[in-house]
């Protein structure tokens, strides 16, 4: 699977920069966590949220677990990648001073300046304060996500350019002369196919998420520059949806490096593999209109198409990863710990949080559950049962913690898988139920449904806390190759 | 209604799923010696699954798209007994004619004066019959029958601001 056996240590000071982004993962997962909690336990009734102060800690849960995902996911990509290419450690630091000076100014929006648009800002609330905000919030919040974007792209061309020049060019990287040619050399090795695909995305989705923050920051100063409503969601949702569902492909190569060094079986790049990487690659990007299936004045092609996409973007994820895993796992004697459990666990969360999100891509289902607790709920499941285990399944093998867990750490990981399979399955029943989803304030029939829910939360946050301290603990035990 | 048929769909999918890493997960510790026979069985289940969902798909794609919602918008109105004007604005609905009578089919046109809302039409048991966007600048409209009478709620389905959940209004179905 390598090209090389012997692996080189890690260049100057990415060790450092490597453990700052896990490290400020940890801590931000385990904060953002207790904010949802919070929500949970104002629709349950069990706690007095003003509305204003419910849809300011929406806001910051959803900018924040989106950007630290992004933060998270990059840095177990780059961990993997440089095994191969020589990437530019004074990025890798560049994009984490961008990202914080980004969250000082989003937080500052949100808690000082009153924002409460949501993370996903759709335009033209962001200039609709009511009161509750002014320009100055809206544009510290949005300017804040511009200066992380800014940062994450230095990162992706750092990518771009690096597997460029080792390997010729982009489509080499996706291993195009092994899948559509008959080259017989041997395919670049996964991570790097999967860094290409991510590089590629999110370039792309960065690019479009600028174009629109620049519009809505100019329209907030002058209103007389006028942005379509549509074409920005259009923009709005291109971008978010490329950039969250990025996250997991950066991550998975985690399962992709690790599992095989568990099994001590390859993890084969065949033309299976990078057929499904380049079909990815394209369906991650087309299939955003699927957020916009209730928007009847959409093309109707553009909205059968994101049915189509739903449907087969499923298929790289569950029959080319899950069922990988599945094999490589099977009858391997493998032994079980932390990285791998949760490795394992995410694999599982992935797959089985696709399952509802296909199912409401259906333009017909989303007639009844668009922006309904379903959506909320199908997120979670691949959020917190698979992206968030596979980066604690990394961080716990980055700190060399494998072998026997102990006590805390069995505990931390069966309170979480099933806090985190519970809470998305509470939300998806509140979605069969016709709950809607971003309401401060629910009716009394609903509440029922959240109580539960607060406690699966709990169990998930504590889970969580159990892991990052652990991670924390041992960072001095960190690998530094 | 639909919703039931989503959650029994999902869960006997989700529960597939389960089962198969379940399986997975208990016969991971045997040795199972030789990788390549367990790698070649893999890889016949996976593509009979693979052609099984192709199939399932593109029949699934098919059924569901011969009826699309979005015909009103196209300026379909055959049929149609009622036209009602809804105006979506932070926060509360602007709604031309909150009544309809059993067994009529009406149209909502939709639109916003401010932000993006989103109508959503419950049922008297509070479950959503059909829904559409209300943006500032379009319009999109909503076609539904109305089979049973009682009241029914238009809630905004879009996060609009501050008191988005209290952007709830009444409609009455009458004999
Ligand atoms: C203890 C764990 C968690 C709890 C209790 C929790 C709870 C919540 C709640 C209550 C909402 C708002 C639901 C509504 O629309 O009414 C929400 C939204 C959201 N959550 Fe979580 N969450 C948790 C973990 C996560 C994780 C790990 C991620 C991502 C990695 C995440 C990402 C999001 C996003 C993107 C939203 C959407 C925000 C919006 O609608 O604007 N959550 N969460
Ligand atoms: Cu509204
Ligand atoms: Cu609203």
């Amino acid at each position: 699977m390598n090209d090389s056996t012997a692996i080189a240590p890690m260049p100057g000071s990415s060790k450092l920069a490597i453990l700052a982004y896990l490290g400020i993962s940890a801590l931000v997962y385990v904060l953002m966590m207790v904010l949802g909690l919070l929500m949970r336990m104002g629709q349950a009734n069990w706690l007095g949220l003003p509305a204003d102060l419910f849809y300011q800690i929406m806001t910051a849960h959803g900018a924040g677990m989106v950007g630290i995902s992004g933060l998270a996911g990059s840095a177990v990509m780059w961990y993997f990648l440089r095994r191969y290419v020589d990437l530019t450690v004074g990025i890798l630091w560049a994009n984490l001073a961008f990202f914080l000076s980004g969250v000082v100014l989003i937080l500052g929006g949100i808690f000082l300046g009153g924002y409460a648009g949501g993370w996903t800002f759709l335009f033209p609330l962001p200039s609709h304060g009511m009161g509750l905000w002014g320009p100055v919030g809206a544009a510290c919040f949005l300017g804040g996500l511009l200066l992380i974007g800014v940062g994450f792209l230095l990162l992706y061309l750092d990518v771009a350019r690096a597997i460029i020049s080792k390997y010729g060019s982009l489509a080499r990287g996706l291993g195009w002369p092994q899948l559509f040619g008959n080259s017989d050399e041997t395919p670049p090795p996964a991570a790097v196919v999967a860094a290409t695909m991510v590089l590629l995305v999110n370039i792309t989705g960065i690019v479009a998420g600028a174009v629109v923050l620049v519009l809505i920051l100019v329209n907030l100063f002058m209103p007389e520059f006028e942005v379509d409503a549509l074409l920005t969601k259009n923009l709005i949702y291109f971008f978010g949806h490329v950039f969250i569902n990025a996250t997991i492909y950066q991550a998975v190569i985690a399962v992709y490096e690790i599992l095989p060094e568990y099994t001590k079986r390859p993890w084969k790049v065949n033309k299976v593999f990078l057929g499904a990487w380049t079909a990815s690659t394209i369906m991650v990007m087309a299939v955003y209109p699927h957020h916009l299936l209730m928007d009847f004045v959409m093309p109707t092609w553009a909205l059968v198409l994101g049915q189509i996409m739903s449907y087969t973007g499923g298929f790289p994820i569950l029959v080319v990863t899950a069922f990988g895993a599945l094999t490589i796992v099977h009858r391997s004697g493998i032994q079980w710990d932390m990285p791998s459990g949760l490795l394992f666990l995410s694999m599982f969360g992935w797959a089985v949080g696709v399952v509802p999100a296909v199912i409401d891509g259906t333009i017909a289902v989303n007639n009844v559950m668009h922006n309904t607790m379903w959506v909320p709920g199908h997120f979670h499941m691949y959020l917190i049962v698979g992206l968030v285990a596979m980066l604690f399944g990394f961080k716990y093998y980055i700190t060399g913690q494998d072998g026997k867990p102990g006590m805390f750490d069995k505990l931390a990981f069966w309170i979480y898988s099933l806090g985190g399979v519970g809470l998305s399955v509470t939300f998806l029943i509140s979605g069969y139920f016709s709950v809607p989803r971003r309401w401060a304030q629910h009716m009394p029939e609903w509440v029922g449904l959240s109580q539960p829910a607060a406690l699966m939360g709990a169990a998930v946050a504590l889970g969580a806390a159990i892991f990052a301290i652990r991670f924390l603990t041992s960072l001095k035990h960190a690998r530094a190759v | 209604m639909i919703q039931d048929t989503v959650l029994v769909v999902t869960l006997v999918l989700m529960g597939a799923i389960v089962a198969a890493f379940l399986f997975v997960a208990i016969n991971a510790k045997n040795d199972g010696g030789e990788y390549a026979p367990i790698q070649g069985r893999a890889y016949a289940i996976r593509s009979k699954l693979f052609w099984v969902l192709v199939v399932a798909g593109v029949l699934i794609t098919t059924v569901t798209t011969l009826d699309l919602p979005y015909a009103a918008t196209r300026g379909e109105m055959a049929g149609v007994d009622k036209q009602i004007d809804i105006n979506g604005k932070q926060w509360y609905w602007e709604i031309a004619d909150t009544s309809a009578k059993v067994g009529e089919t009406v149209v909502f046109n939709v639109s916003a004066g401010d932000v993006t809302h989103g109508l959503g039409v419950y049922d008297q048991d509070m479950r959503i019959i059909g829904q559409t966007q209300a943006m500032p600048g379009y319009a999109n409209s909503l076609k539904l029958t109305f089979d049973k009478p009682g009241n029914y709620k238009l809630m905004c389905m879009e996060y609009c601001g501050v008191a988005h959940h209290a952007m709830v209004s009444d409609f009455t179905v009458t004999e």
